[in-house]
Order: C-alpha cells, then sequence, then structure tokens
C-alpha cells in the first residue's frame, strides 16, 4: 500500500494535522494513489478517528519510542521542520515533504528547510499551500542526503582534550 | 557618607575582579587537557526534541574513555530520559552504568516569552550552580536549547571562583544555517570549543569550528 507517513514531532502542530485531513489534501494524495495516511500528532488536540478521511486508510498516534519504521514504511514523509525529524527522514532515503510552522518563536527551522530544499534534498510548504504542494510537487527531483559524521567531532575532541 | 562610598568602591571592585577571572578563565581553555589522565568526565545538556537527537548522535561516537557521563534534562521533558536510557544500553559490556541522569527546571518553555524567561533562567541558575559544583564534570557539553545557558554559566562561575575549570563545548545544531541560536550568541565568546555546521556560519563566526555536518 502506497503510505504517507506524517509527523508533528515532540510538541504538536494541530495545523499541519488539519490541513492534511482536509478534504482537498486528502483527494489529492488519492489521486497521487496514496492508499495509507499514518499521522503521529504529538502533543496536538486533534487525534483523527480511522474514518476521518475517505479513500485512505488512516492510523493515528501521539508518541511511539521509535518512528523509524512507520518512515521506512512511507513513499512519503511529510514532516514539521525540527531537524530530528527531518534527518531521520532523509537518513531512511525517504521522499521528505516538511511543512513550516509559522507560528513558532523566529522560525529558526525555516532556515534549514531552506537549505535542504536549496541542495535539492526536499521540498517545503506552508500549511496554507499544502494541498497546492501535494498536487504539483515532483518527487523525483530530489537528491540523496548524506547523513553528517560524528566521527570527526569526537576525532577532534580526543586531540583537544589529550585523549588518545 | 564615607561609609556608603566605601561599599560603593568595594562592589566597583568585586566586579572588576570577577571579569578579570572571568576573561582569565575563558582564556585559559585552550591549552587545558584533562584526557591526560586517560579518561573525560562529561555533563551533556540534552535539550528536548530535536536537541536530544543531535546531542545523542554526538554521545554515540564517543569513546568509553568519557566517563563518567553525566545527562541533564529539564524537568518537563518526558522524552529525552528514555532515548539516552536507549544509546546508554547500546554501550559495551565495561561501559554499562557509566551514567548519572539529573533534572534541572526548564528555563524556556517553546513559545514563552522572552521577557518572562529571564526570571525563569534565573531560576534555572539556582539549580544549576549546586548540580555543578557536586559533580565538577571535565567537560560540559550542549547544542543550544535554552536550558544550557544558566548551565553553562554555573560551570564559569566555578572555574571563576577557582574550583574547578570546565571545559565548555558548544556545538551549534544543524538548524542554524546562516544564523546563531541566542544561546549560541550568547556563548560563542564564553565556551572553549565552539561548533557551526554550515560554512556561511564560519564565514560569520570566524572563531568557530567546521567540520561539516557532524550530525
Amino acid at each position: 500500500m502506497k503510505t504517507v507517513f506524517v509527523t508533528v514531532g515532540t510538541t504538536s502542530f494541530d495545523d499541519l494535522i488539519a490541513s492534511v485531513i482536509s478534504q482537498d489534501a486528502v483527494q489529492a494524495l488519492v489521486a497521487r494513489g496514496y492508499e495509507e495516511l499514518v499521522l503521529q500528532v504529538g502533543r496536538g488536540s486533534i487525534l483523527p478517528g480511522p474514518d476521518s478521511c475517505p479513500g485512505l486508510t488512516l492510523q493515528a498516534f501521539r508518541f511511539k519510542d521509535s518512528i523509524a519504521g512507520d518512515i521506512q514504511r512511507a513513499d512519503l514523509v511529510i514532516s514539521h521542520a525540527g531537524a530530528g525529524s527531518c534527518l531521520e527522514a532523509l537518513g531512511a532515503g525517504r521522499p521528505l515533504l516538511v511543512v513550516v510552522n509559522d507560528r513558532l518563536m523566529d522560525n529558526h527551522q525555516l532556515e534549514l528547510a531552506r537549505k535542504l530544499h536549496a541542495d535539492s534534498h526536499l521540498l517545503y510548504c506552508t500549511c496554507s499551500n499544502l494541498t497546492h504542494t501535494l498536487r504539483t510537487m515532483d518527487l523525483s527531483q530530489l537528491t540523496p542526503f548524506c547523513l553528517g559524521q560524528p566521527e570527526k567531532f569526537a576525532n577532534f575532541m580526543d586531540q583537544a582534550l589529550g585523549l588518545h | 557618607m564615607a561609609a556608603l562610598f566605601g561599599v560603593f568602591c568595594g562592589f566597583i571592585l568585586i566586579i572588576v575582579l570577577f571579569t578579570l577571572r572571568l576573561f582569565f578563565v575563558v582564556r585559559k581553555g585552550s591549552g587545558y587537557r584533562p584526557g591526560k589522565k586517560g579518561s573525560v568526565s562529561v555533563l551533556v545538556v540534552a535539550g528536548s526534541g530535536g536537541h536530544t537527537t543531535e546531542i545523542l548522535r554526538l554521545m554515540g561516537s564517543l569513546s568509553e574513555s568519557y566517563c563518567p557521563r553525566h545527562y541533564v534534562i529539564a524537568d518537563t521533558d518526558k522524552m529525552s530520559e528514555d532515548k539516552i536510557r536507549t544509546l546508554e544500553a547500546s554501550k559495551k559490556q565495561q561501559d554499562q552504568g557509566n551514567f548519572t541522569i539529573h533534572r534541572v527546571p526548564r528555563s524556556r518553555e517553546v513559545r514563552q516569552s522572552w521577557s518572562s524567561s529571564v526570571f525563569t533562567t534565573m531560576n534555572a541558575l539556582l539549580y544549576s550552580v549546586p548540580l555543578l559544583f557536586n559533580l565538577q564534570p571535565d567537560v560540559l557539553l550542549c547544542n543550544g536549547p535554552g536550558t544550557c545557558v544558566p548551565l553553562c554559566l554555573a560551570g564559569l562561575l566555578l572555574g571563576i571562583l577557582g574550583a574547578k575549570k570546565i571545559l565548555i563545548v558548544y556545538v551549534e545544531s544543524i538548524c542554524r544555517v546562516e544564523r546563531l541560536s541566542l544561546s549560541g550568541k550568547i556563548l560563542y565568546h564564553l565556551s572553549d570549543y565552539f561548533f557551526v555546521q554550515w560554512p556561511s556560519l564560519k564565514d560569520k563566526y570566524p572563531k568557530s569550528i567546521y567540520l561539516g555536518r557532524v550530525v
């Protein structure tokens, strides 16, 4: 089953959940051949029931110890712009659409989404143009992303601290 | 009148001495090698959400010479403790259990106003000072959440008072591409090792260390 996985991270993002289960967005997903929608809603106030989106099989939960399995199974990941969620999805090689939350203080998440988008690793949009993006996006333009190398940090610190 | 003047002069003198000590402590970092004794104790600030994910990726790359490891999380953070325990459970046999977890009041909740954040940060400082004094780590590792500022200030205070030199290692979040976070701006001049993960920040902050993306 072609699956879309939506994640809001450790806080909440009601606007995203509301936008993605809206009729227009659901129609756009069905038109692209998606059959299943899995929502991780965090502390949000919207937890949709299984029949909320006719045309799509819906599953919704708040938190799991690890969303690695959901990410692996997904054909498309729609995520808030948090670094952890983005890096997990990109590290798993999944096509990623980031939705930026324009209600956040100084919206620092936008910088990362913009940079990764500029390097063609993901697509991004806001809640207000989510449906339009779902209708018009071209996932084949995305290029693979290499995860960072913490070993470089470890080697540097070992030297700097006098550990060998 | 004279007494008041005397108190005022005394006060100014303390401020001057304090500033000089701070300058001295911050400068001393570059030559200090706590690893010479074979191990380095680390206090790690796990600031919730993506901050925790990033810092734990860094912690996963560090060898067993970094012990004991003291993790500090905000009191309202429910997720980080689980992630920390999962990482620690994956450590080598002989390194198992070499860690502790501590909680401090959060300096600032997501979306809290900046003005009230000054008070909550000062409250966090009152908890941070005794914690640092008890643990006396060689290194304090953090990556930008508000929680780290009072802890770093407490670490500096210990150095100023001559109790212990604590190396402050700051790794700016991968989210910061063009501009430093507020924590980063505060700690850029106060930390001993300041890492950025994008070249545009290295250009703007030449004293930072750029090794490419490390998380």
